[in-house]
């Protein structure tokens, strides 16, 4: 392992995060820490999760996708992020791509994810 | 006040999470046996500054003329060698070893190295030239410089005219470069933002002339006195 991984993989290890297990398909919710003037409070922003990035790394990060007054909207959150305070499985979906690009383009009854009716969790290591 | 710089190999770039939200890009910059090799003083070489070596070579790999040098130092060979003009109270004796702790967190510094190499490249990308339209009768020469001159008066091309060329590799100073966190242990230091040059790369980082200096830095420079101590006693104990 080189220098900066090794960085990293202590830097993740110091922040300490719980982060659940999910991947594109999921549902799920984020809060998200925002701070207006100087109080800050935890915003939740839920939708479809459509794409995780980074793998392991520090660098990680996912799309979460909603549809918001009728509008498409995508935030991209980096994993590791001290602004995100939670990540919350809602529902877990069952889909055959890695990356869910195409709900861009589908709208109400296409754009649904049958959910997993056998999900295991991961055996911890 | 003039405080020697440091040598170091830039070993690629990260992140930081801070506790407050923040996200910091960081360049990771490693001393890497950082050792005094010689001095100039005013007497013998007319001005001061601290000759400092970096980095491991091979002694079979060293020209005779350097392995001499070093012998006088009493260091082992350097791969990358430098000279830091300094003060002459800021001196700092041969053989000693510079330490990471030798910046402190939240200061500035300017960062020199050399750029990474593009090769031969058009105006556009080398000068940030427009080119010429994409449309209106332009044929093949759309990302070509245009015009390089004026008529028969002056009749020549400037000196200095930006052409096409070769781009990078240069040496190039970035400055006020921020330190954001420093590792004494492992010889680390984090700045924020892109340095010049390649991962592996050696780079030379001295105390910003354009800002203000923190009070607290050490003087002439942060030793890793004891640490080396304990070194050689750990391995005198082994053998």
């Amino acid at each position: 392992m080189n220098l900066i991984a090794q960085l990293e993989a202590e830097q993740i290890a110091a922040l300490g995060k719980d982060i659940p297990d999910f991947k594109a398909g999921d549902t799920i919710r984020v809060g998200y820490k925002v701070t207006e003037g100087t109080r800050s409070r935890v915003q939740n922003y839920e939708g479809v999760c459509i794409a995780r990035k980074g793998g392991s790394t520090l660098a990680a990060s996912f799309t979460v996708r909603k549809i918001s007054f009728g509008e498409g909207v995508e935030r991209v959150f980096p994993l590791y992020s001290t602004n995100i305070a939670s990540i919350e499985v809602l529902r877990r979906g069952h889909v055959r791509r890695a990356k869910l690009y195409y709900l861009r383009d589908r709208r109400g009854k296409s754009a649904r994810i049958a959910e997993v009716t056998n999900y295991k969790p991961k055996a911890e290591a | 006040m003039l405080r020697s710089g440091v040598i170091a190999k830039k070993l690629g770039m990260t992140r930081l999470f801070l506790e407050d939200g923040r996200q910091v890009p960081v360049t990771v910059l490693q001393l890497d046996n950082l050792q005094v090799v010689a001095q100039r003083t005013t007497e013998r070489d007319g001005y001061t500054a601290v000759q400092l070596g970096a980095g491991v070579a091979k002694a079979k790999r060293t020209t005779a003329a350097m392995r001499g040098h070093f012998a006088k130092a009493n260091v082992a060979p350097k791969r990358k060698i430098a000279e830091f003009r300094v003060s002459p109270e800021n001196l700092i004796e041969v053989g000693a070893e510079i330490s990471a702790e030798h910046y402190a967190a939240g200061q500035f510094v300017d960062i020199a190295g050399t750029s990474i190499g593009k090769g031969f490249q058009g105006a556009m990308k080398r000068h940030n030239f427009g080119g010429l339209r994409a449309s209106h009768g332009v044929s093949v020469s759309h990302r070509s410089h245009g015009s390089i001159g004026q008529c028969q008066d002056p009749g020549k091309v400037f000196k200095g005219k930006k052409m096409a060329g070769h781009m990078g590799a240069v040496r190039v100073t970035t400055q006020n470069i921020q330190v954001v966190r420093t590792d004494a242990d492992r010889g680390l230091i984090m700045v924020k933002g892109s340095v010049p040059g390649n991962k592996g790369g050696w780079v030379t980082i001295k105390d910003a002339v354009k800002k203000p200096l923190p009070k607290d830095l050490p003087l002439p420079a942060a030793l890793k006195v004891a640490a080396s101590v304990e070194a050689q006693s750990t391995e005198g104990g082994e053998a």
